[in-house]
């Protein structure tokens, strides 16, 4: 509860929270809000928002913006949560062998890791996508692979400050494993930062989804913020309701995740609390 | 400080002097909710030009807080001055602006800290440091300049000073760090000099340098001297008079002689009784046989490999260079060197914690180092270890429950027995029970120090190697703790490896004594004769440099007879 309390004095991450929570609603009720295929022609083309019954509009073909968004916010944030959830395990599995152990298999496994990051993410994930054919599965995969050496670097980092320490020293001396050591005494006490990264990744992970789905590469069998942007791009100037929604949903997302992500870090980096 | 000093200051005092600096009913506010209102409370005291007055106390006392508010460094906002008055030389400097302090700061009082390494700027030299300080303060061509810092590092001894100045703080010693320090701080001769703990992290022999070099200073600049210590030790090499702290408040103020010989509040006593003494342990001579036998022990740290470990290391370290020690059942051996020597690799290579390159360690007639892990494994709670910091040696995210009963629970002993046993271990190191469900925050730092006894005990082991478990202590603390050891070890019969740097602490708890230097042992032998006639220069000069060696004589020999 303290920790609660802690986060609550960050008033940005509360209202973080909150967009974050609205979202998640909306994401969760979008079959309720709107029971329809958000891929069906439903009305009159290029219609502006308030008109013919749709509240953001239809698109090109008559698609409802509202249900498209509705229904991309479940997409968004499954492919966030999944894919920061494979990039911070695979992280925290090579970055927690190559700190604890140190020696050849920290020098195999940073080279491996410094190979990852050489290459630019995007581009790496739109090569990733193209190879395997557009689907949520590759689409998950080549965000969560251009996204775990940051984590394996963070946490090869904290293993290699705590498995010097002498409670770790203590462990070896009372004939632990290593093993054992490395899950439940060093992982516990660097939980923190992995928390926030992750959840600042999660925002990350939602901007390359959209990026992917506006150059085409998305699964075109399910509808994302980022696709109606790119449907939208060619009538930006006569229709700019189709491109600008799913982009104003795409801002407010990633910033409340920033924000809870910032919150979490001042609420749980014990260095920082002295400041408020 | 092997020679009397008492009458060098007698001659350089003058009692009737006017005081250089004088606090008034200081007090310091502590933010709400701490564990007092104030950190320094009413505390008043006086410094007499050309006298070295040291304020003693432990941590937590205030003496380095009023040392602060002097400066007009307090940490604010969370530390504030409330009220009093600080006089230097008539002038209030509570009341003084930020830029008539900037003024007084450095060239009227200075002050030498704890660390010099943090002292000083790393990307600076040394001669540009020095420099910065006087041309901050005074109008002096360069060449001037560069005369006066050359000086300055001539009259602290530095050797070679024109090197030193061209010197970058990492390429100097830890005792030469601190020498340059004193040079800057002496640079505009200022009427006042605060040292705070300024030999605290210093080797015991390179501790006996400073404050002599203090003390010869102080006596050519007629400066006067501000001296926070928690050492007794120290306070009777140097001090004029001494003013003792407790809880924020000034408990006794006199002069050394009667403070120290004849102390009238009830902590003034409790803190000197704390003291180890230098008496060493009678020779014990029912030493049963060697349990373990360490021979021919190297150990060296290569540092420097390239790529996948090709290459050649660049650096080089004998930590431990062909040691032979000998531990006999039911003793205590002391491992006794500066930082450096490689006495703790010693206790380390022991335990197994790191592996060794050549020699052999027996354990009651099996040499460890050749056995892997699974081999290692019965052997292991044989032989337990206590570390020096209470506050990195427990895991902050787990329960002392969990952290005693891990080790019994992975020797094969039920949950059931190994939380038994826990309880018990509690007990038998003085904590309540009531201890096992809570973390390791919510201790201090001495009850921490007992549940990493406690730790080891629960092993059932029959050798506790322990590396400096009382230094991170305050005195009064350390002496209890020491006491605890005893009384287990003779309890349960333990064989002990004790590590340590403080040869008053080896005087009190080990039966022999191994000086290590440079990763070689020196010289060992039983406690009493080592103490006696130190056949080795370096044992000697160790000996010599004990401070408040010859206090300690005296006091031994009153209390004889």
């Amino acid at each position: 509860m303290a920790f609660w309390r802690r986060f609550c004095r960050n008033r940005s991450a509360l209202i973080g929270l909150v967009i974050l929570g609205f979202v998640i609603l909306i994401a969760a009720s979008a079959g309720l809000l709107f029971p329809e295929d958000p891929f069906k022609l439903v009305g009159r083309a290029m219609s502006p928002p308030g008109e013919n019954g749709f509240l953001f509009g239809s698109d090109t073909l008559g698609r409802d913006v509202a249900a498209g968004m509705a229904h991309g916010a479940r997409v968004s944030l499954l492919i966030g949560l999944l894919a920061t959830s494979v990039a911070v395990t695979l992280g925290v599995l090579l970055g927690a062998l190559a700190g604890y152990f140190g020696g050849w298999i920290d020098d195999v496994l940073m080279r491996l890791t410094e190979m990852f990051q050489t290459i630019p993410s995007f581009i790496f994930a739109i090569l990733i996508v193209a190879i395997m054919k557009p689907s949520i599965n590759s689409v998950i995969l080549a965000i969560a692979v251009v996204s775990w050496p940051a984590v394996a670097r963070l946490v090869r980092g904290e293993f290699m400050s705590m498995r010097n320490r002498e409670f770790v020293q203590a462990c070896h001396i009372i004939g632990m494993s290593d093993w054992r050591i490395m899950v439940r005494e060093i992982l516990p006490n660097c939980l923190s930062p992995i928390i926030v990264t992750g959840s600042l990744m999660v925002a990350t992970a939602i901007l390359i989804e959209s990026g992917l789905a506006f150059l085409g590469l998305g699964d075109p069998n399910i509808i994302s913020w980022g696709f109606q942007i790119g449907a939208g791009r060619t009538v930006l100037r006569s229709a700019w309701w189709v491109c600008t929604f799913p982009g104003i949903a795409i801002m407010l997302t990633v910033l409340a995740i920033n924000l809870v992500g910032e919150g979490l870090n001042d609420a749980l980096n014990p260095r920082l609390r002295e400041r408020t | 400080m092997n020679q009397s000093k008492g009458t060098t200051s007698a001659d350089t005092r003058d009692e009737s002097a006017e005081p250089v600096l004088s606090i008034e009913g200081l007090h310091v506010q502590l933010p709400l909710g701490s564990e007092r209102a104030y950190a320094v409370e009413d505390v008043s005291y006086a410094l007499l030009p050309q006298e070295i007055l040291c304020v003693v106390g432990e941590s937590g006392s205030g003496k380095s807080l009023t040392a602060r508010a002097v400066m007009g460094l307090l940490p604010a906002p969370h530390v504030q001055y409330e009220k009093g008055r600080i006089l230097f030389q008539g002038e209030d400097l509570v009341q003084a602006s930020d830029e008539r302090m900037r003024q007084v700061r450095g060239s009227e009082i200075s002050m030498i800290f704890q660390e010099p390494m943090t002292a000083l700027n790393p990307v600076m030299r040394i001669g540009d440091q020095i420099d910065e300080v006087i041309r901050f303060h005074e109008k002096l061509p360069g060449k001037r300049r560069r005369e006066l810092a050359l000086s300055l590092l001539e009259d602290v001894h530095l050797p070679d000073p024109p090197r030193i100045m061209s010197a970058y703080p990492h390429e100097l010693s830890g005792g030469q760090r601190q020498r340059a320090m004193i040079a800057m701080a002496l640079a505009l001769e200022p009427k006042v000099l605060i040292a705070d703990e300024p030999t605290t992290a210093l080797d015991v022999t390179t501790q006996a340098q400073i404050l002599h070099l203090i003390r010869e200073l102080q006596v050519k600049h007629h400066t006067g001297v501000l001296f926070i210590t928690h050492d007794i030790g120290v306070v009777a090499d140097i001090a004029d008079r001494v003013a003792v702290m407790q809880h924020g408040r000034i408990v006794e103020i006199d002069t050394v002689e009667r403070v120290l010989n004849n102390p009238q509040h009830e902590y003034t006593r409790a803190l000197i009784d704390a003291v180890p003494g230098l008496v060493p342990r009678p020779v014990k001579t029912d030493s049963g046989e060697a349990i373990l036998q360490v021979r021919q022990l190297v150990k060296t740290y290569r540092s420097g490999g390239r790529f996948l470990g090709i290459g050649k290391p660049q650096k080089e370290v004998h930590a431990c260079d062909q040691v032979d020690v000998v531990l006999n059942e039911s003793e205590t051996l002391g491992i006794v060197g500066e930082s450096g020597s490689g006495k703790s690799t010693l206790a380390r290579c022991i335990v197994r914690l790191h592996s060794t390159d050549s020699g052999e360690i027996v354990y009651r007639g099996q040499d460890l180092c050749p056995l892997d892990r699974a081999a290692m494994r019965p052997y292991r709670s044989k032989i337990q270890m206590v570390f020096q910091d209470p506050y990195a040696s427990l895991n902050p995210r787990a329960t002392v429950g969990r952290i005693l009963t891990e080790g019994p629970k992975i020797m094969g002993e039920s949950t059931r027995e190994a939380e038994n046993r826990a309880r018990e271990m509690l007990e038998l190191v003085g904590l309540d029970v009531r201890a096992f469900e809570r973390y390791p925050h919510e201790f201090s730092g001495g009850q921490r120090q007992r549940i990493g006894l406690a730790r080891a005990l629960a092993m059932r082991p029959e050798i506790l190697v322990a590396d400096e478990p009382v230094s991170a202590l305050d005195v009064s603390i350390q002496a209890q703790v020491l006491a605890l050891l005893a009384d287990i070890r003779e309890r349960l019969q333990l064989s002990m490896v004790f590590i340590t740097h403080d040869l008053r602490v080896a005087a009190q708890v080990c039966d022999r004594i191994a000086v290590m230097r440079l990763g070689k042992v020196v010289e060992q032998g039983p406690t009493a004769i080592l103490f006696e006639q130190a056949s080795h220069p370096y044992t000697q000069e160790l000996l010599d440099a004990i401070p408040g060696r010859d206090w300690s004589r005296r006091r031994i020999e009153a209390a004889r007879g």
